[in-house]
């Protein structure tokens, strides 16, 4: 009887989550429209209710109304199967991610790791989405998807077990409560930068959305979706957005933690901050090459993870004080930043090699002529 | 409430299981695969190893699937048919009886602790142990996987030399 209630329990708290993350959703949406509209010099939306306030749910309305197109040739089954993983895989790490002090449905000790776990799960989804659609494109979006999800999840496991390390354990209620006196992104400014980029790679965001770029091929695994099956890997899209954002706001900037304000207030103005910067992103930076994005990866992102990794460790096993663990953190930021401007730099100095080449071989063939 | 747990986790394992070796379709095989390692997963949550559940659906359910689905799509459809009908079963039964037979014997040999309390490790027991006393083993996996992970890097380089040596006279950066 008590296995019972514990199932509706479990119940209620799952439909709970799962209106509250569709409300979030629908801010998001009117969010980005907005914070796009506004980098871009534009209104954004306007004529749907006040401050366009009612645009996500005209939206919503649009994309379940629209005709939902199963290709002839696609693999029914995974093809129906794909959109259900990539969505049910962005919901249950919300199982454990807490909103406040006691605001969660189940906290697990092992929290962060189950979170991680679960999240690679959608990876799949992606894959099978692109090879149910037998559509080339899809296909090719799938394997870039591949890619790029398994190169960027191993900076973001790393960082997460340095701050395991620094919080000595995987409860997410454990960790906030570790960054009571200073939030870890004081110590460890490095693992908030690896961390939050990384985490864009994996929800796909604009920088690194590589793997459905309309310009290369055509929507990648989402290409032959529509309508509502499209719309659930949009939902799957911005919740995983918003639970990178709560993750940054929860690993590095302290959870809840905030004078005055109740604790879910402080929470969602965090995340909501954080999210906002995503959108910043978006609206700033123009979208990386593929060999670009794997390359920066594996060269820059893996060895700064494991270095913010041993620092880590380091500190905590030596008790090093606080300031010298930001030290170490910081030389590794400006690691990345000098390897990030070389390379920005290097189609110039390539251009000006070439230049001193030719004027070079310019002047040995007047010479060798007069 | 623990043995309807049970079977329904077995029905899984052992259902994808029978899936991987019975579809001819490959990708199909990879999904089963994944339903059978999930179902280990939910097994070992019913031993109360949680930590050993998530390692499995993170490196096995995450990770593993989706390489193999990788070199899936990197081989042609055509090929499909060669791919899961090839001569090898009788080696692969042989394999297998003899796995199961090890496994078996391991079960049986090994006492049965019966009063041992059925509570969680918890997984900083699990890191000091495998930190202090299996630390040897510990090191000698991961020289393992480091060797596997050089010796691909050199497959890769091989073939990556073949192919640019003629086109960028350039250079990388």
């Amino acid at each position: 009887m008590s296995f019972l209630i514990d199932l509706a329990w479990s119940a209620l708290g799952l439909a709970v989550m799962f209106a509250v993350l569709s409300v979030v959703v629908l801010s998001m949406v009117w969010l980005e429209r907005k914070a796009l509209g506004r980098l871009q010099l534009r209104y954004g939306p306007t004529r749907t209710g006040p401050f366009g306030l009612m645009q996500p749910i005209a939206d919503a309305v649009k994309l379940i109304l629209k005709e939902d197109i199963i290709p002839e040739d696609s693999e029914k089954a995974i093809f129906w199967i794909a959109p259900v993983i990539v969505v049910v895989s962005a919901f249950v790490i919300w199982v454990t991610i807490p909103g406040g002090d006691g605001v969660f449905i189940k906290n697990l000790p092992l929290g962060l790791f189950y979170i991680i776990a679960f999240a690679v799960i959608g990876i799949l989804g992606l894959v099978l989405a692109g090879w149910g659609s037998a559509n080339k494109y899809g296909i090719m979006g799938g394997l870039r998807s591949a890619a790029q999800l398994i190169s960027y999840e191993i900076p973001v496991v790393l960082v997460a077990a340095a701050v395991a390390i620094l919080a000595q354990s995987l409860d997410m209620r454990e960790i906030v409560a570790a960054q009571s006196s200073y939030p870890y992104l004081v110590v460890l400014p490095l693992g908030l930068v690896i961390f939050f980029i990384a985490g864009l790679a994996e929800v796909g965001r604009t920088p690194f959305d590589i793997y459905h770029a309309e310009s290369e091929v055509v929507g990648g695994p989402f290409v032959e979706y529509s309508g509502a099956h499209w719309s659930v890997f949009f939902l799957a899209e911005y919740i995983n957005t918003f639970a990178i954002a709560a993750l940054t706001a929860l690993l590095f900037l302290g959870g809840w933690g905030g004078p005055a304000l109740p604790d879910v207030v402080w929470f969602l103005f965090k995340t909501y901050a954080v999210v906002l910067v995503v959108f910043w992103v978006r609206g700033t930076f123009p979208r990386l090459r593929i060999d670009q994005l794997m390359a920066f990866a594996w060269k820059v992102m893996v060895p700064l993870s494991f270095y913010t990794v041993i620092i880590a460790a380091a500190y905590r096993f030596y008790a090093l004080p606080w300031w010298s663990l930001t030290l170490m953190s910081l030389v590794g930021l400006a690691v990345a930043g000098w390897i990030i401007y070389r390379r920005m730099t290097a189609p110039a100095r390539r251009v000006v090699q070439i230049q001193e080449r030719l004027a070079a071989q310019r002047r040995a063939t007047s010479t060798s002529r007069t | 409430m623990q043995l309807a747990l049970f079977i329904i986790v077995a029905i899984f394992t052992i259902g994808g299981a029978l899936g991987v070796v019975a579809t001819r379709n490959v990708v199909h095989a990879a999904l089963f695969l994944l339903l059978s390692l999930l179902g280990a997963a939910g097994a070992y949550l019913l031993l109360f190893a949680e930590f050993l559940a998530l390692v499995q659906v993170l490196i096995y359910g995450g990770a593993v699937t989706i390489v193999v689905l990788f070199a899936v799509m990197l081989t042609r459809s055509s090929e499909y048919p060669r791919i899961t009908d090839n001569r090898q079963w009788p080696l692969g039964l042989i394999t297998a009886l003899v796995l199961s037979s090890v496994l078996g014997a391991a079960f049986w040999l090994t006492p049965a602790d019966a009063d041992a309390e059925r509570k969680a490790p918890v997984f900083t027991d699990l890191a000091s142990s495998l930190f202090t006393k299996w630390a040897l083993p510990f090191e000698i996996a991961s020289l393992v996987l480091l060797v596997a992970l050089i010796g691909a890097i050199i497959i890769a380089r091989q073939q990556n030399v073949v192919v640019t040596d003629d086109t960028s006279p350039e250079g990388e950066d």
